[in-house]
């Protein structure tokens, strides 16, 4: 790969992650406003290590929970990993060792579950949880299909995010200057316009300095 | 209306889910119980007898929501699922053969995979199955994505209705789905003995199951071909409804 190539692919994957990872958030967000629910999360399923891990966390929970980890076949989540079904699991509060896991893991206990699996093409990545929807509102399929449609919004912005971490770990893998030119480009077009017009007066200085021999 | 003339005495329903919990009130006795594992990364499988029972809760569910239907009929489980997402493709499909291989009566499957890679061995397990006079009941999904085996025209496919009675299942004049039967508000059998309400196609599919078995139980000479047009004939929208 080229240079300047390589350091406009890596300001892409820098720049995208944290937008993928923003419209992961958006998404939770949405899906929880929309349900009326206590919290939603997005899980990502991590190959390597056969872990779900917490990606986005809207509600309950948000802000401690990204990054915790649990193996993929447990927990509802797991149920519906393996399985590719969503699911709904309602009256969990009855269950006396479910309540205390789901204290230990998340610090708090929900009354009900709504899972969906975060299907892309071929590839299961995950899973979208929405939990405790309002206690007097019965649950009917219209909501799973609800359910459906932002799982599949979710595993687009999911796919998006992996790749873009997949793209950003070759550059780092190749080296560190890809990283601070694509850092530097990203920051350059987020800029104010005077502060632009500065910065890049200061590169063409630095290349003249580069270019002497 | 099957309900009322048949236990399903006889026939042999085998869970391929994460393992049952063996004495659980609501499914009772179970046949036997086996387990597929992954040897190392090799797509070899090894089969074990499980005595581990039901690793999340998932295949417990199930057996339970047959042994209500059809409280006689012989249960057998086959666990595939709960040992880690990785491998489970071939641990699934090394299930799925020896569960056509045994001939049993009706296989139940609550899951379903998305990998095209395993799409051709599936579609030829359920061929299989057929032609071998076991019934596939496998839960479809609505999301937009390809997955299988349930799209497979040689299994009974089955969705989700929202109306309460275990019996009532309606035929779908609109395929893939083939049939809709309970799935929403179930009462399904939890880990530890317990109870919790439950929604998905997941549960539809061993009511579907339950179903099968209570014809089969009556009219054990019946090839899948001809149990789908019973069950087309007897579906509450079309013939059993009246």
């Amino acid at each position: 790969m080229s240079d300047d190539l390589r350091a406009a692919v890596a300001a892409g994957a820098l720049g995208s992650e944290d937008s993928y990872r923003a419209l992961l958030q958006s998404i939770v967000e949405v899906a929880r406003a929309i349900f009326g629910a206590r919290a939603s999360s997005v899980f990502l399923f991590d190959e390597p290590s056969d872990e779900l891990v917490f990606e986005a966390v809207a509600g309950e929970g948000a802000g401690d929970l990204v990054g915790q980890r649990f193996p993929s076949s447990t927990g509802i989540a797991g149920w519906v990993l393996v399985t590719r079904q969503p699911l709904v699991v309602e009256e969990l509060e009855n269950d006396p060792r479910f309540a205390r896991e789901a204290a230990e893991s998340t610090g708090f206990v929900p009354k009900g579950i709504m899972a969906v699996p975060l299907l892309y093409e071929d590839n299961a990545l995950g899973v979208l949880e929405v939990l405790d929807r309002p206690a007097n509102a019965a649950f009917s399929l219209a909501e799973m299909e609800l359910l459906g449609l932002f799982a599949n919004e979710a595993a687009i912005a999911l796919d998006l995010l992996q790749k873009a971490r997949a793209a950003r770990a070759v550059l780092e893998s190749e080296g560190g200057e890809a990283e601070a030119v694509a850092r530097f480009v990203s920051l350059l077009a987020d800029a104010e316009p005077e502060r632009k017009e500065a910065a890049l007066r200061l590169l063409k200085a630095l290349e003249e300095l580069l270019r002497e021999r | 209306m099957w309900s009322t003339r048949s236990t399903g005495k006889g026939v042999r329903v085998c869970i391929l889910d994460s393992g049952v919990e063996t004495g659980h009130p609501l499914v009772g006795d179970i046949d036997r119980a086996v387990a597929f594992n992954r040897l190392g990364d090799e797509d070899e499988i090894e089969l074990v007898e499980d005595t581990e029972g039901d690793l999340c809760g998932h295949g417990t569910a199930c057996a339970g929501i047959v042994r209500a239907l059809a409280p006689d009929c012989t249960l057998i489980s086959a666990r595939v699922l709960g040992a880690g997402f990785k491998g489970s493709g071939p641990v699934l499909l090394g299930g799925l053969r020896w569960a056509v291989e045994q001939g049993f009566d009706v296989i139940n499957m609550s899951l379903s995979t998305t990998k095209r890679q395993f799409a051709g061995l599936l579609h030829e397990l359920a061929d299989s199955a057929y032609f071998r006079n076991t019934v596939l009941v496998a839960s479809a999904h609505n999301m937009p994505v390809e997955s299988y085996p349930w799209r497979f025209s040689s299994v009974i496919s089955v969705g989700s209705h929202e109306e309460p009675e275990p019996d009532t299942f309606f035929y779908n004049p609109a395929p893939p789905v083939e049939f809709f039967a309970r799935g929403v508000g179930v009462e399904i059998a939890w880990l530890g003995g317990g109870k919790i309400l439950s929604t998905g196609n997941s549960f539809a599919t061993p009511h579907m199951s339950g179903i099968c078995a209570l014809i089969m139980a009556k009219h054990p000479e019946l090839t899948p071909f001809q149990l789908k047009n019973v069950l087309y004939l007897t579906a509450n929208n079309v013939g059993g409804g009246r």
